[in-house]
């Protein structure tokens, strides 16, 4: 499907990329202050890129080739509902994989 | 002293890290049976999941391979589903920043979804902890979860096609994350922040090479800081 070269060349390039981005600030900011709006918005980098990576894999899910899907749906729902009540990651992951599972298996 | 704490913070950082490798396991698993599937050898396999070592791009850079996608755009588009690796590194730099430089290469090769929103967490919900431990809590959290996304990339190469597909192993990172946003959402400001980016991530899923995701996260800090001086929420 594609040659050698190119292959190596993506994951190179991409290993490369990604090491920059995740060194950005890191390695280059190191321990100097931040200003306060700056720390303000950081607050919020994982509140608000981690829902919107899953938004659309929960409502259009890659492997129903994007259609809305019940089962997974339910998951979601009982994952983040446990999550929120519980705020524990573990009992969510448990409780979303079960209900997963099991519908699965029943529909 | 600081040696002894370190090694307590490595502990309990690899016993919060333990329950992600039944997420990240399955996970590694599916990237090694769809890359060989998709025609690529096991050392090119691994190949990505070491050097690359990052779920979702590389899934992206997989599905594109597969529609034999140019190979610039390849790269682009799942580099810009690592995008939000930036924004990791400028979160966890007020914590991890005064580290050597060589430390800060070592941490910033790990920074991945789940070592970033696992130690973040810890670092908020005890915030009186020295830098070491807090790197030593980092190294904890990615013990359980880095070294199993190579060995399962190589069981899943391995292993081909003989998972089945209606097992919904393309659902354990959705339910990862969706577990993680609950505890998240700890302020007013914080729901705010996460509703506006579910809003604006649909809103702009139709954005080529993933920059919804971008518009996303970038509109929901802003809502998230907006909220908090609007709202005079203590963070």
């Amino acid at each position: 499907m594609t040659d050698t070269t190119q292959l190596w060349i993506i994951i190179i390039a991409l290993g490369l990329g990604s090491f920059g981005l995740r060194f950005a600030f890191l390695g280059l900011v190191g321990d100097r202050a931040m200003p306060e709006w700056v720390l303000r918005h950081l607050r919020y980098t994982a509140v608000a890129v981690i829902p919107a990576l899953v938004a659309p894999l929960v409502l259009w899910p890659t492997a129903t080739g994007g259609e809305p899907d019940p089962t997974r749906l339910a998951a979601a729902i009982a994952t983040f509902t446990v999550g929120y009540l519980t705020k524990n990651v573990f009992a969510a992951m448990g409780v979303g994989a079960t209900v997963l599972v099991s519908l699965s298996l029943m529909l | 002293m600081a040696a002894g704490t370190a090694m307590s913070s490595y502990w309990r950082g690899v016993r919060d890290g333990l329950p992600f490798l039944a997420v990240v396991g399955p996970f590694a698993m599916l990237f090694g049976v769809l890359a060989t599937e998709a025609g690529l050898a096991v050392h090119e396999t691994m190949g990505f999941s070491i050097v690359v070592i990052a779920g979702a791009a590389q899934f992206t850079a997989l599905q594109l391979l597969n529609e034999n996608a140019p190979t610039l755009v390849i790269i682009a588009s799942a580099l810009a589903v690592n995008l939000r690796m930036a924004m990791y590194s400028a979160s966890i730099t007020p914590h991890l920043g005064p580290l050597p430089l060589w430390k800060r290469g070592i941490a910033a090769y790990f920074l991945v979804d789940q070592t970033y929103a696992q130690s973040i967490l810890d670092c908020e919900r005890n915030p009186d902890q020295t830098t070491s431990e807090k790197f030593a809590y980092f190294l904890g959290v990615m013990t359980p979860i880095c070294p199993p996304w190579y060995l399962f990339t190589f069981l899943g190469a391995i292993l081909g096609e003989s998972i089945p597909p209606s097992l919904g192993l393309d659902f354990a990172l959705p339910i990862a994350f969706l577990a993680m946003i609950g505890p998240m959402l700890r302020t007013p400001a914080h729901r705010i922040a996460a509703l506006a980016s579910v809003i604006l991530a649909l809103a702009f899923a139709w954005l080529p090479y993933n920059m919804g995701l971008l518009v996303a996260g970038l509109g929901g800090m802003i809502a998230g800081a907006q909220a908090e001086v609007r709202l005079g929420i203590k963070p």
